[in-house]
């Protein structure tokens, strides 16, 4: 068990001029764990994960990383290059909607390939490589490297976006709703992906899921947000199992029984 | 003999807010050990508190109040209080938990699910599955639904692939929730000689068993968990 957190978040709070996006919220992640922030639509989840994910600058608190070297550093002290350069390699997000995170007009191979350029990869072929494990890896037929993702199936393109994510080997991968309109069975499918490669990749992950079955498959602790706070959290299957707190209690028993 | 669980003074009730702050009151009091190569069983009428004793021990509920004392790496740690990563650790490599039911993760193999406590050790893919088929044969599960999805299994295949998956590991503690319930003679038989190699290997076993061939012949003791009954108290 590493002792050192990778990530620290301090009494981030982000306020919409009198409306409270997310307040007050603190926590830690350590590598290789799975994090679940869930809510309903509303609660602050989506605000809290950009505010930590450098995308959204929270009005108050801090945001740590422990970079490479071993030192922490606050995302919100840190040059805007050096955040994006951050951004585009020791990091990945995951968005809901794949044409956000993706290039939807140049070539799937180019779309994974492209954040290694970024780490300093300059050979065609050995991008063009990497890439094509990649897509493997995701379950991306070979013979669609030069397919634009316009052409793909929104599962498809989901896998892409997580493709071209984790080429460079990050640490850290936010997800937003990363199954979020998908169909059951292809949310089942990407599920099982995300999970194999969080635990091959030991990846410390910060997953907003509205869906409690998705936090409980990926996650191994989560935090449930309500007007902005987190009203309760601990390991995943205690809060699932044992809610405390009247609102964890209505969302749990709200879950349909299949 | 060691005693690498002690529970003192645990006290569960659930508050269910949606109806009003109801309060119902689960167990209290419970105090008890157990020492290495022993096999407790917890026994009482149903809805006693049998299973909710075992899910308090394993972490899966919250406690109000006590202390549920682990030997985790030559640390004393308590569950009650303890961190969700120091539970998950103490899970990985010191306390295992054969559920009544098994839940199952889409497109995993039967195979996989029992190799997955030894890959989250560390045993590379290959020696796991090994010794994954080797449980599962033991098991008598058909060696043509190793390689599918336990989803569509029946309950006793469920059942047994549950099993080979809790006991596959070296864990000091092992909690058992009626591991025998859907199994046919043969397999009972399986699991007793299961447990059995565990008592001799020094693990110490906390299970519930209904079956009272079963529990004659693994129990070294048992715990009546009516004795813990808050009602039984107010009365």
């Amino acid at each position: 068990m590493t002792d050192t957190p990778l990530f620290k978040v301090n009494g981030v709070s982000k306020f919409y001029g009198a409306r409270t996006g997310c307040a007050d919220v603190s926590f830690e992640l350590y590598p290789g764990e799975v994090l679940a922030i869930v809510g309903e639509s509303g609660s602050g989840k989506t605000t809290l994960l950009n505010c930590v994910s450098t995308r959204l600058p929270p009005s108050a608190g801090s945001v740590e990383y422990r970079m490479r070297d071993g030192q922490f550093r606050d995302l919100y002290r840190m040059s805007e290059a050096e955040r994006r350069f951050l951004m585009r390699t020791d990091w990945g997000f995951v968005h809901q909607n794949p044409a956000d995170g993706l290039r939807m007009t140049v070539s799937a191979g180019a779309n994974a390939g492209e954040r290694l350029m970024a780490i300093g990869q300059r050979h065609y072929g050995n991008i063009r490589s990497t890439a094509a494990e990649w897509l493997e890896r995701v379950e991306i037929s070979i013979d669609r490297i030069d397919d634009q993702p316009r052409a793909f199936s929104g599962g498809m393109r989901q896998r892409l976006q997580i493709a071209r994510n984790l080429i460079t080997g990050p640490r850290l991968v936010f997800m937003d709703e990363p199954t979020g309109g998908l169909d059951v069975s292809v949310q089942a499918r990407l599920l099982d992906l995300i999970r194999s490669l969080v635990n091959d990749l030991g990846l410390a992950v910060i997953i907003v899921t509205h869906d409690l079955a998705v936090a409980r498959l990926l996650s191994h602790r989560m935090m449930v947000m309500r007007n902005g706070r987190v009203i309760e959290s601990g390991l995943t299957d205690r809060v699932l199992d044992d809610p405390r707190e009247p609102y964890t209690q209505l969302l749990v028993s709200s879950i349909l029984q299949v | 003999m060691p005693t690498p669980l002690v529970v003192s003074d645990v006290k569960k009730s659930f508050i269910m807010h949606l109806r009003g702050g109801l309060v119902l009151p689960v167990v209290t009091d419970v105090n008890f050990s157990v020492a290495s190569g022993e096999c407790a069983v917890l026994s009482g009428p149903s809805g006693v508190g049998k299973s909710s004793i075992l899910k308090m021990l394993y972490g899966n509920y919250a406690v109000d109040n006590g202390q549920i004392l682990v030997s985790h790496e030559g640390r004393t740690l308590d569950m009650a209080t303890a961190s969700p990563r120091t539970i998950l650790d103490i899970r990985k490599k010191t306390m295992g938990y054969v559920s009544q039911f098994l839940r199952t993760v889409p497109r995993v193999s039967a195979l996989d699910v029992v190799a997955e406590p030894l890959t989250a050790r560390g045993m590379g893919q290959e020696e796991a599955r090994e010794r994954a088929g080797e449980m599962l044969s033991m098991l008598n599960l058909p060696k043509a639904l190793w390689q599918l999805p336990p989803s569509t299994f029946s309950g006793g295949e469920q059942q047994r692939v549950n099993i080979a998956r809790g006991f596959i590991t070296d864990h000091r503690i092992l909690l058992v929730d009626e591991p025998t319930a859907s199994l046919d003679a043969m397999n009972r038989g399986v699991v007793e000689e299961l447990i059995a190699a565990k008592k001799r290997d020094g693990v110490a076993i906390i299970g519930i068993f209904h079956d009272l061939d079963v529990r004659e012949k693994v129990a070294d003791r048992l715990i009546d968990v009516s004795a813990f009954s808050p009602r039984k108290k107010a009365a």
